[in-house]
């Protein structure tokens, strides 16, 4: 057991809470406290318990990382509400996610609070005050109960006012804990009395001095404890002035948590920026705070008064203005503020010998610094994005001087960049986010990007590519019909011998097939890379010129190793033939099943969608996803680690999505259909469509969606699903009936980011997409719910809150061609074809059958109450040539549309 | 008894498989179950088995005695409802003490058996400590959120209760299992260290908690990492994880455990997930394989299994181990 190790304070809600040195400072809410908030006392008093658990969840959504909870008023039963308002606390997960400060002066109400939560909480206090057998019984039982503690520097005495006091009482106190009852010392977290100065006693100018003093004693001299403190306290005297209280508390704070307060009880809106604070004022509260004179505290009165009343506005701070030239540029390239790199650059122009030396010097000295905090993680993809668009305004500003000095002096105005890299999304798909994010994060780089969009030809890339003389290929892809392209462009790079590496990346790429399929075809480098922080170490080895030829060798063993490992894994795997899993297909007992009939049979339009009504059915997981934050929406923006940023990027949304809903920026248009259908030869489901007044459909065609079985030989009793097998049998003699979709809320998206593009603000753009797929995927959700209760009406009497629809506890599915229930795009044809969908609304579908606009979804609408989403994993070969066959498609077709599902043979 | 804190430093320790599994395969029937003992009771009893430890002692111990001979170094008594707040299914609560006293013994007398045999390698008992049947820091009715079926203050006397006959009994060992409400656990803890306080004794405690699914938390919603800061005020022999999952979705939260502590880790999994039966079908090898990614990556000191694991499950296990070094403990329990 070693000693020398640090030991941290650990405590913990439904998650851990460790306090470290990089932590600074832990912010304790201070709102459900009846002594501090009058408003939580009432809600108590008037058992308004519902309201008061939103006082507790406002202060963590608001950044509290511990919650205080005090009961003790005279007027309420404090262990009665202690233990009932905790109940209710541990029930809400949003809440009960931090650890809870039990704070009570009776005993009784504390250990009651102890009993009934599970995690590490902090009791607020014990002290000395009632001698030291009663402080070691007390803390016995916390140290059982486990808990950490807060002691008051308080003994039979009297509260220590002074620094010799402070000293004293914590220096016993500690020495009981540890050594007479064995207490953990990093649980101990010592309150060393904060008490109000300027008060105008003599006997008060040092309280707050002495505080800081002591709080340093005790960190240095009394190993792995704690300091808190109530800071409100300090600015007593100031009540009624909030300027000078706000910059009283900073103050205090500034010269407190460097002296080794590292836990407290702020209040965050009584708190100003200290660096903010006007230079005239802090010197006289700091005078005050520290005791630097013996007028300090009637200099502060006198000045007080001029700032009484002045109303708070919110200020930006721009001193960062004063600062030398390179530290602006850097700043303005690490925050992302655009708003003055114009006349900065112009400044660095002016002053250097050629204009690309501002690029080379001082842009690249910000955009290192913008990297290393990336690469160490202390930036995020959103923030990283804004720089590049800041990066690109300063590089757009020095072009038409760059291109003079060319002009002029040919011979030594061409730079060498760090690296050319072709980016592509594959023919056939649409889908660029990722891509334009891998290209922005490498632009930052200094990469130079050469962006060919989406729905480029492979002949084109190849040509391209020579043309440019690029460095790398990276190609992006979404939809599974994109990885068979990426395979013919390896073939094809290989047949015309380049040398260049290829990047592999998107939603549907993954190790595994680049390994498998595109790194045998391909004698060069090849890597599957799917996250712009990662990218820029690649792109980085594959062109360092020491290191590249190794780095290379050691991709391809790998990969070959990955290989051989995937390969032999797979054919363990046991399939049953087609025919046997058909007839251990899913089984619904059709004999007593009526399905409700469609209110409205046929064919419907939505012209045009009120995007405000999508609004609350947004999912908004995936779109922090899109952005590589990851973590689960409302949670992420408390996220230790990403929630600052997550907070932002959404503040970013909102803004944007605001506009969007108030200029009707985007249009959203759909088309359904609700038809009788059954399911005929087992897989199979027959759809007749019937003309309803607006909407004329060719009489007496039936149409036939053909689905997919699962094979893989599974447990048994497990049932091989297929879609088919939740539409009624014909022979049956019931009838059923199906659904199918489109909707899409991509018309404007393309405009509108090539506009955001054509002023460098890459940012935006990638903003637009990424709300214009969850609106879409909003509308689906909303449609959904409208054919659930109105236009089936299967579900006329369902409610459900948002999550339980994003969480899908509805009954009935609406599985899409192209996702693991139904991985085969090709019946999306069929669903175009019946409702007409490209006439309809305009979404037409390219040659890989992804949707354009890209924000789009379609699909089918199953009603039935024992429909469930699976996932069809792989199939084998006789399935194939059994689907080829019903569908009246070539076997090579089939097997080229079906292939990523195919098992090996 | 021998030193386990210095055992395992040594090697890797074998908990015993599941005594439910085990037992269904005598098929019972409400007759055996009362046995002589209780053939007059007044409510149904098959299912009871921990009952089973008073009626039908020679099928217990035949289950322990498989479980030593597969290697197992560490047998769990079956008492893992032997509370009076779980007994009260069967209004058994005045029976607490002999049900854990009985298992406890009859654990210890194989234990000693087998020892006796292989002195280089002798046999634990560990007093098995359920989480019983309600929950303190849930409310079972979803309407009232603010409602506890169970106070912290019952639970830490009935645990107490249990820890007391289990100690008489002969346990060297206290398991605190499946625990998924850390609030019901940290009643347990309480409860042990008040009995250890009284009798002046130290016993070494296992903490065993249950992540129940892909979550990563436990049914009370905390992650790994809370679970663990939460029970660490006590002095313990190991912390770990059992049940819910199988033995592959346990590896990112011992990981997580094997990390952040000092004490050894424990880890005795369920055999896969339940089929549609809700049997456990994963086989001794399948297991096995699974298990070795934690002694591959030295996650573990102490290994063994939960529900649906059988003697050849744990043979597996053990022939497995044997070739790996446990994990290194940087923290050896002892109370003062």
């Amino acid at each position: 057991m070693s000693e020398s190790k640090p030991k941290y304070l650990k405590l913990s809600g439904l998650e851990p809470l460790v306090v470290t040195p990089e932590n600074n400072f832990i912010n304790v809410g201070e709102r459900t406290n009846v002594a501090g908030s009058k408003k939580f006392l009432r809600l108590v008093k008037e058992e308004k318990f519902e309201e008061a658990l939103d006082v507790a969840r406002n202060q963590v959504e608001g950044g509290a990382q511990i919650i205080d909870i005090n009961m003790d008023d005279g007027l309420i039963d404090g262990k009665e509400a202690m233990v009932k308002f905790l109940n209710l606390v541990i029930a809400e997960p949003d809440i009960a996610r931090v650890p809870i400060m039990i704070d009570s002066s009776k005993w009784e109400i504390i250990e009651a609070g102890l009993q009934v939560v599970q995690g590490k909480c902090v009791v607020n206090s014990i002290s000395l005050k009632e001698g030291e057998e009663q402080f070691v019984q007390q803390a016995k039982l916390i140290k059982r109960y486990g808990a950490a503690v807060i002691v008051m520097a308080f003994d039979e005495v009297g509260q220590a006012d002074n620094y010799d006091r402070r000293i004293e009482i914590s220096k016993r106190s500690y020495d009981v804990l540890v050594n007479k009852v064995g207490f953990a010392p990093e649980d101990i977290i010592f309150d060393l009395n904060i008490f109000p100065v300027a008060t105008g006693m003599d006997e008060h100018r040092l309280n707050a001095i002495d505080f800081i003093e002591a709080t340093r004693w005790v960190r240095e001299n009394l190993p792995f404890c704690s300091v808190s403190g109530g800071v409100s306290n300090v600015s007593f005297s100031f009540r009624g002035n909030n300027p000078v209280r706000e910059a009283m508390h900073s103050v205090f704070l500034y010269h407190a948590i460097k002296a080794g307060m590292n836990m407290g009880i702020v209040n965050p809106t009584m708190l100003e920026v200290y660096d903010d604070i006007p230079k005239d004022l802090l010197e006289r509260v700091e005078d005050v705070i520290l005791n630097r004179r013996d007028d300090a505290t009637e200099r502060l009165l006198d000045f007080a008064e001029t700032v009484v009343g002045k109303a708070k506005e919110s200020k930006v701070d721009l001193s960062w203005r004063e600062e030398p030239l390179q530290d602006r540029i850097t700043r303005a390239l690490v925050k992302g503020i655009d708003q003055y790199i114009v006349e900065d650059v112009e400044e660095a122009r002016i002053n250097a010998e050629k204009p690309i030396e501002v690029i080379e010097g001082n842009l690249m000295t910000g955009m290192n610094v913008v990297g290393d905090l990336f690469g160490s993680g202390k930036m995020f993809l959103p923030q990283v994005v804004k720089s590049a668009r800041v990066m690109k305004k300063a590089v757009a500003y020095l072009l038409p001087y760059i291109e003079e000095e060319k002009l002029r002096n040919p011979q030594v105005g061409d730079s060498e960049g760090a690296g050319k890299i072709l980016m592509a999304t594959v023919k056939g798909d649409v889908h660029d986010i990722g891509k334009n994010i891998v290209s922005v994060v490498l632009a930052c780089n200094n990469y130079e990007i050469v962006d060919l969009g989406v729905m480029v030809p492979p002949e084109k890339i190849i040509a391209e590519a020579i043309s440019h003389n690029v460095d790398i290929i990276g190609l992006s892809g979404l939809i599974t019909p994109s990885l068979d392209e990426m395979v013919h462009l390896a073939k094809e790079m290989q047949r015309k011998n380049f040398t260049v590496p290829l990047l592999i990346g998107g939603a549907t790429t993954s190790k595994a097939h680049t390994a498998v399929k595109i790194d045998p075809q391909y004698g060069q480098a090849v890597v599957h890379v799917n996250d712009a922080s990662r990218a820029v170490t690649v792109v980085g080895d594959l062109l360092k010129k020491e290191s590249r030829d190794a780095y290379k060798q050691n991709l391809k063993d790998d990969y070959e190793v990955f290989r051989d490992k995937f390969l032999k894994r797979s054919v363990k795997k046991e399939y049953k033939t087609i025919e046997a899993a058909r007839k251990n297909k899913f089984k619904i007992d059709w004999s007593t099943f009526e399905m409700a009939p469609p209110k409205t049979i046929g064919i419907q339009v939505i012209k045009e969608m009120d995007l405000e009504k999508l609004e609350p059915f947004i999912d908004w997981t995936p779109f922090f996803r899109s952005w590589e934050l990851h973590g689960k929406y409302p949670d992420i923006l408390q996220d230790n680690v990403v929630g600052i940023q997550a907070t932002e990027l959404f503040a970013d949304a909102q803004a944007m999505l605001k506009k969007v809903l108030s200029e009707k920026q985007l249009s959203a248009r759909g088309v359904f259909g609700l038809f009788p259908a059954n399911s005929i030869n087992d897989d199979d489901i027959e759809v007749t469509p019937i003309a309803n007044g607006s909407v004329g459909v060719e009489n007496n065609k039936k149409f036939v969606f053909r689905t997919l079985r699962q094979q893989l030989q599974r447990r048994e009793g497990v049932p091989d699903y297929a879609l088919a097998d939740f539409i009624a049998p014909k022979e049956t003699g019931k009838q059923d009936y199906i659904g199918c979709f489109c909707v899409s809320t991509g018309f404007g998206t393309a405009e509108l980011a090539a506009e955001y593009e054509k002023d460098l603000d890459d940012y935006s753009s990638i903003m637009i997409k990424a709300l214009a797929d969850r609106l879409a995927e909003a509308f689906a959700e909303y449609l959904h719910k409208k054919v659930r209760i109105e236009h089936w009406g299967y579900a006329a009497d369902e409610t459900l809150s948002n999550d339980e629809l994003i969480n899908e506890s509805y009954k009935g599915i609406r599985p899409a061609p192209g996702y693991p229930a139904c991985p085969d795009h090709l019946e999306k044809l069929t669903i175009w074809e019946l409702l007409h969908v490209e006439e309809r609304i305009g979404v037409q579908l390219t040659e890989s059958l992804a949707m354009w606009p890209a924000a789009s979804v379609s699909g089918y609408y199953f009603g039935n109450p024992e429909a469930r989403y699976f996932g069809l994993g792989k199939i084998k070969k006789d399935q194939v040539v059994d689907f080829g066959n019903r569908k009246e498609i070539s076997v090579e077709k089939a097997t080229k549309w079906l292939a990523p599902n195919i098992a090996d043979e | 008894m021998a030193n386990i804190q210095k055992i395992l430093k040594e090697r890797i320790l074998i908990l015993d498989g599941a005594m439910g599994t085990m037992l269904q395969r005598y098929k019972f029937e409400e007759a055996d179950f009362r046995g002589e003992r209780f053939k007059e009771w007044e409510h149904p009893l098959q299912g009871n088995n921990d009952l089973l430890s008073l009626t039908q002692p020679e099928a217990i111990a035949e289950v322990h005695r498989k479980y030593c001979a597969a290697g197992a170094d560490i047998l769990e008594t079956n008492t893992f409802s032997s509370t009076t707040i779980a007994m009260a299914d069967y209004y058994m609560e005045e029976l607490v003490y002999d049900l854990n006293f009985e298992s406890a013994r009859i654990a210890k007398s194989v234990a000693d058996e087998f020892t006796a045999k292989e002195p280089l390698k002798p046999r634990f008992v560990a007093g098995s400590i359920g989480p019983t049947n309600k929950t303190a820091s849930m409310s079972p009715d979803v309407n009232d959120p603010g409602f506890r079926a169970i106070s912290f203050e019952e639970l830490r006397v009935a645990y107490k209760q249990q820890v007391e006959a289990l100690l008489d009994g002969g346990a060297d060992i206290l398991l605190v299992e499946t625990i998924f409400d850390t609030l019901n656990a940290k009643a347990a803890l309480f409860a042990i260290e008040e009995v250890k306080e009284e009798r002046s004794i130290d016993v070494p405690i296992m903490v065993s908690g249950t992540i129940t699914d892909a979550s990563g938390r436990t049914l009370s919603g905390q992650t790994a990492e809370a679970f663990l800061i939460s029970i660490s005020h006590i002095p313990v022999l190991s912390v770990g994880f059992n049940c819910a999952l199988g033995a592959d979705q346990l590896v990112p939260h011992l990981e997580v455990l094997s990390k952040r502590t000092d004490y050894a880790v424990s880890a005795h999994p369920n055999a896969g997930l339940p089929n549609a039966f809700g049997e456990y079908d994963e086989t001794p090898e399948q297991m096995a394989e699974q298990i070795k990614e934690y002694v591959e990556k030295g996650l573990v000191n102490i290994v063994g299994g939960c529900c649906g694991t059988t003697p050849e499950h744990i043979t597996a296990i053990a022939q497995l181990v044997k070739e790996y070094k446990p994990r290194t403990i940087k923290k050896i329990s002892i109370s003062v």
